[in-house]
């Protein structure tokens, strides 16, 4: 590691590491955020409670639409009520907010610790917002999809269950960008992060991030159900590669050649959004001042 | 009057930071005014919802926002009785001050982001004038007015069962969100469009249907696709009323068998 890194400690001797070795702090820093935010039991019952409720009132008025005008629909109902469960499932995987220890770490001054450690500075926090997000969405997610893709079959309510992705190939492609979905999530984290360290408070971003995840991710409401005119622009920006694109793969609304077109899309929104965010965290860290502690 | 007094204090408090009022502010708006844009693209691609036209439906979401909005306005103090009050011990002083409980509760914290919500809701109901589905004689603004007060109730009794739940549980249940948040989502369209299980929890456990759904029909002058007489409208605000009581009466008794936490 080079003393110029940002995060490193000038001057500081880094003996040459093999490449495994090197990764070890950032896999400890993911593993340890991950296993403490495991143990958060009760608010991930709640969350699937209220993600159940939400998820049940959406696909009500969506096929309430739907039967006005089906033809007029770029998919069907059955793959427009997969896309919200899938939706719901994968809630916690969004950058709503800022990592709250973050926040935390700045007001409190606790900052200073990781300033000290002779790693990386965005990997490190980079690695932790990885953990916080996935132990968030795990037991959600596992607990949404039984339900709705196992329970409502079971419970005779096939027309309204989550269904199979479209076919192995979608199937694939949606594991890999859901993958790709989850690091381009950290990366837009870590830019919320760098506001938060370079504004002192995370009141900033709570108010304006949210809005904003909820419309254009997909979360609100599918994206190729707004109007055909914004479409291509909607597919473009790069709150898509969080939950619209992987959604569209696993439902085969894009298979074959632009399958691989919009995994391509993600993955350039990733270098684009990780590169972004290294300046701006090296930057805010820069111009830190801690008041005491 | 007291309460007054309360409200002007926390205002003043928020006063003190102008900056992070205001973007809260900005924050509430836009966190709940972009449900429009969904009810706006739907509208626009799928036309009518079973013989809805989107001036109608945007009574239903004005009404039940402006409710919520006032609702959270006025019981904060029960929103977040558990993490903040009774966690802290806080509450043991509450209840020691010679004042109503009911009184210092509700004009605890009564914040200003919360004119966000108040303020999209009443763009919307804007817009609803604007597309002539409502005349607004004089009767239908005093109606109005009454269906208001109405949802308010009802909000405001969910809250405070909220509240009686945290006393036991010491902590602010994020499941009740469920029926607040989930109802005002519900709420935002018509009842006639859901399916009947969810109808009925909505009409008779917790009347959600019944302080937006009826009125808003008498408001529009249209019959129910349902089936229901026209009296109904008139008389459903007083369900919220009706449910407020019967949260207070809970409340009255959950109080009677507070525990300090000790600390």
């Amino acid at each position: 590691m080079s003393a110029a890194a940002p995060g490193s400690v000038p001057g500081a001797v880094a003996p040459r590491l093999a490449f495994g070795e090197r990764l070890r702090p950032f896999r400890a820093a993911f593993e340890s955020r991950f296993s403490s935010m495991l143990q958060y039991r009760s608010a991930a019952l709640a969350g699937f409670a209220t993600q159940c409720w939400w998820g049940g009132i959406k696909v009500m008025i969506l096929a309430a639409f739907f039967r006005g005008g089906d033809a007029a629909a770029p998919l069907s109902l059955a793959d427009a009520v997969t896309y919200i469960w899938l939706t719901q499932a994968l809630f916690a995987l969004l950058p709503w907010l800022a990592d709250s220890e973050v926040a935390l770490n700045v007001r409190t001054g606790a900052i200073v610790y990781d300033r000290l450690r002779p790693v990386d500075a965005y990997a490190l926090l980079f690695a932790r917002g990885l953990g916080w997000l996935v132990a968030r969405t795990l037991p959600r997610a596992a607990l949404l999809v039984s339900v709705a893709a196992l329970g409502l079959p079971l419970l005779g309510a096939q027309r309204w269950a989550l269904g199979a992705p479209h076919g192995a190939a979608g199937g694939v492609c949606f594991a890999v960008s859901l993958g790709l979905a989850a690091l381009l999530s950290t990366a837009v984290l870590m830019l919320s992060s760098a506001a938060v360290i370079a504004l002192g408070t995370d009141r900033g971003v709570v108010a304006l991030v949210p809005s904003i995840v909820l419309v254009f991710s997909g979360n609100l409401l599918p994206l190729s159900l707004f109007p055909d005119s914004l479409a291509a622009l909607l597919l473009l920006q790069p709150f898509a590669g969080l939950l619209d694109i992987p959604l569209r793969l696993y439902t085969g609304q894009v298979s074959g050649a632009p399958a691989v077109a919009v995994l391509g899309l993600q993955l350039a929104w990733l270098v684009l959004l990780v590169a972004l965010g290294r300046r701006a965290v090296a930057r805010a860290l820069e111009r830190l001042e801690v008041h005491g502690g | 009057m007291l309460f007054l007094k309360y409200v002007v204090a926390s205002l003043r408090s928020q006063a003190q930071y102008p900056g992070s009022a205001a973007l809260l502010m900005l924050g509430n708006f836009l966190g709940t005014g972009v449900e429009i844009v969904a009810l706006l693209a739907l509208f626009h691609r799928f036309g009518d919802v079973r013989g809805w036209r989107l001036g109608e439906v945007a009574l239903f979401y004005g009404l039940v926002n402006v409710q919520f909005a006032l609702a959270e306005l006025l019981s904060r103090g029960f929103d977040v009785l558990g993490t903040e009050l009774i966690r802290t011990g806080s509450f043991d002083r509450l209840l020691l001050r010679p004042r109503s409980l009911l009184l210092q509760l509700c004009a605890y914290e009564v914040r200003l982001s919360r004119l966000g919500r108040m303020t999209q809701a009443a763009l919307v109901l804007w817009l609803c004038i604007d597309s002539a589905a409502v005349r607004w004689s004089a009767a239908n603004v005093l109606f109005f007015l009454w269906a208001v007060a109405g949802g308010v109730a009802l909000f405001v009794g969910l809250l405070v069962l909220q509240g009686t739940l945290a006393i036991f549980t010491v902590e602010s249940l994020e499941l009740m969100n469920v029926l607040t948040y989930g109802g005002v989502q519900a709420a935002q369209f018509p009842l006639s469009i859901y399916h009947g299980g969810l109808r009925r929890f909505l009409t008779f456990v917790v009347p959600l249907g019944l302080i937006t759904y009826y009125p808003a029909l008498t408001l529009l002058g249209k019959r129910d696709p349902l089936g229901a007489p026209e009296w109904i409208g008139l008389a459903s605000p007083a369900c919220g009323f009706l449910f407020l009581g019967l949260a207070l009466l809970v409340w009255r008794w959950g109080v009677g068998r507070y525990v300090s936490t000790g600390s």
